[in-house]
């Protein structure tokens, strides 16, 4: 792809030795592992006529599993924006036994592995599960109720009558793995934030809550902005732990990446790769928001 | 931790204020909701299914847990498995280091866009990482009819003479999962080398070390905490890599399953408490990662001040 696009070093004028050697191994391990397979998909995307291309991607129940994964991973990265946000400030600003566990314990869906967590997830949050035993009577009466107030909305349709094995389950399962980014792209920003901006603040007149909204909140959002975009990218991605806990209904409960397999399966290769296609440039996009953000927060910081 | 915690405890991550000036503490009840909603998060989406794991695999007692791991093709699975870290984890070692070095001491342009690049596979999902290997190795792709009979017969078998096959076979697994954990070592140590600096290695050399001598002497032992966190986490991904390695295994059984690709199999045939003992497996695993972690962040904190 773009390795013509680095520029072969003049040797001479370097002291450390090693830069051929470093910079060609570096090159030829990205092109062979990374780069030569990702053209592959391209590559084969492009032997499709546009007209098969479109098939493949818009077809009724692509469609349905787009909207199921976009949808689900938007709400899974807001509820972590939220709670992530106060899990980075618990942990900041309080002392409390078991801090430094809890701390720790942030990274967990980063090195439990995915289909443990979802076999874990499927067991707590089923009928007969810890949570679930409790949660789901809760969950299904309050689907309920809204369809009797609001009839003319789809509540089962959208909500699902089940927790886990429908989509309140792809709902838990991308909020696990999605939990540490928002907690880790904060934390720092929230440690090196000056007390005298606060106490600023307070002399100048303003409450609590105004200090709170109007001068930190505004100073934390490149960063929390950054970490949404991060849980919310690895969201769309997300396989392992979904599979266990989503139901897996076609039109309902499938999530793009388990169509993908379901094609592959089925030996259509040229569909797989075509939703492949449509997913890697999805993130690629995200990928180049996520480097813009980060890069006007460093600035945003460092003023 | 308390704030009267010994030094080498405390975090540079956390001044902590709760005792700073009235005005900019928040009042006792906003403090507990937060407390309460932070606390109620982790428990609900780390606690729970960390202590479910455990109470899973060991619901029926001692005797099945530990049945579940005498089973040969359990025993296959852990093999292939830690058989596929000794390959991805040192390879992708080799490389991180190797693209840290020409990435931190040397100015080139590009630059930035290779750093981007050695990013890419995180933004992959695993599924695709699977899929684009199926499409250069598989029978319907690049490689494939020269790898399986078909097109090239005597070539073929040939190949089949010398058993050669990637894609539904270990090397397709082991490539995968290089795939997935393809940033992790080198996302470490770039910063790390950056902030440090040539100086020590410009000394070396003016002092007569040789470059490999400079490497190995000031360098290595420059990175080694950096290195070892790089390896833990790369380690404890291609250890538990699903997505990926379902695509490309085929899922022979014996053959290969890796243990996560295992735990579905036997969760898949109602067998709960193997697949939560061989998970509990994978959870401790992931538990001593944490651990790890932890400690070489303090080590890391306590030699900066």
């Amino acid at each position: 792809m773009s390795i013509a696009a680095i520029s072969l070093p003049r040797f001479s004028r370097r002291v450390l030795p090693g830069f051929g050697l470093s910079l060609g191994f570096t090159l030829a391990y990205l092109g062979l592992i990374v780069l030569i397979p990702l053209g592959a998909a391209f590559i084969k995307a492009a032997g499709l006529s546009w007209a098969d291309f479109l098939t493949a991607v818009a077809s009724p129940r692509v469609l349905a599993s787009y909207r199921v994964s976009f949808g689900i991973s938007l709400l899974a990265a807001l509820v972590n924006g939220v709670f992530g946000g106060i899990l980075a400030w618990v942990l900041v600003r309080y002392t409390f036994p078991g801090r430094r566990v809890v701390d720790a314990l942030v990274d967990l869906p980063f090195a439990l592995p995915t289909a443990v967590a979802g076999i874990a997830l499927a067991a707590i949050y089923s009928k007969n599960g810890w949570a679930g035993q409790w949660l789901e009577p809760l969950w299904v009466g309050t689907v309920h109720r809204l369809a009797g107030w609001i009839p003319w909305v789809d509540w089962q349709g959208w909500l699902g009558k089940t927790i886990a094995f429908d989509r309140a389950g792809i709902f838990l399962a991308l909020t696990f793995v999605g939990l540490p980014f928002v907690v880790r792209t904060l934390q720092p920003v929230l440690a090196e934030l000056e007390p005298e901006l606060e106490e600023a603040a307070a002399t100048l007149g303003a409450n609590r809550w105004q200090t709170m909204t109007r001068v930190i909140l505004p100073e934390l959002m490149p960063a929390l902005i950054t970490g949404f975009a991060l849980a919310f990218a690895r969201a769309l991605g997300e396989y392992g732990s979904v599979v266990f806990i989503a139901g897996n209904m076609p039109m309902h409960s499938e999530i793009t990446p388990l169509l993908i397999i379901t094609k592959l399966e089925q030996y259509d290769y040229r569909g797989a790769t075509a939703i492949a296609v449509v997913m890697l440039v999805t993130s690629f996009v995200l990928l180049l928001l996520i480097n813009l953000l980060q890069k006007w927060s460093r600035r945003y910081y460092r003023v | 931790m308390s704030a009267s915690a010994p030094p080498f405890l405390s975090t540079k991550r956390a001044p902590i204020r709760v005792s700073g000036p009235r005005v900019i503490r928040n009042p006792v009840w906003v403090r507990w909701l937060f407390m309460t909603l932070a606390l109620l998060f982790v428990g609900c989406f780390l606690v729970l299914p960390l202590a479910a794991v455990f109470t899973e695999a060991l619901r029926k007692g001692f005797g099945p847990f530990f049945a579940a791991f005498t089973d040969p093709d359990m025993l296959s699975a852990l093999r292939l498995t830690l058989l596929t870290a000794a390959i991805a984890v040192p390879a992708n070692l080799v490389f991180g280091v190797a693209a840290a070095w020409c990435i931190a001491k040397f100015d080139f342009r590009g630059k930035s866009l290779l750093i981007t690049l050695i990013d890419l596979p995180f933004a992959v999902s695993p599924v695709i990482s699977g899929l684009i290997y199926v499409l250069v190795f598989g029978l319907q792709g690049w490689l494939g009819p020269y790898l399986g009979a078909g097109d090239h017969p005597w070539f073929g078998e040939w190949l089949n003479a010398q058993d050669i096959r990637i894609i539904f076979a270990v090397p397709g697994i082991v490539l995968a999962t290089i795939f997935v954990t393809f940033p992790f070592v080198a996302r470490e140590l770039i910063p790390l080398m950056q902030a440090q600096g040539n100086d020590e290695e410009y000394a070396a050399l003016t002092l007569g070390a040789t470059g490999w001598q400079t490497f190995w002497r000031v360098t290595v032992p420059n990175i080694r905490w950096g290195l070892f966190y790089g390896v833990i986490l790369c380690n404890a991904r291609a250890m538990g890599e699903f997505g990926a390695v379902s695509v490309v295994s085929g899922h022979i059984r014996g053959v290969t399953n890796t243990m996560p690709l295992h735990i579905e199999i036997l969760y898949n045939e109602y067998n709960f408490v193997a697949a939560f003992a061989v998970s509990s497996l994978l959870a401790l695993l992931a538990l001593v990662t944490l651990l790890l972690k932890t400690l070489v962040e303090w080590r890391a904190q306590k030699g900066l001040t």
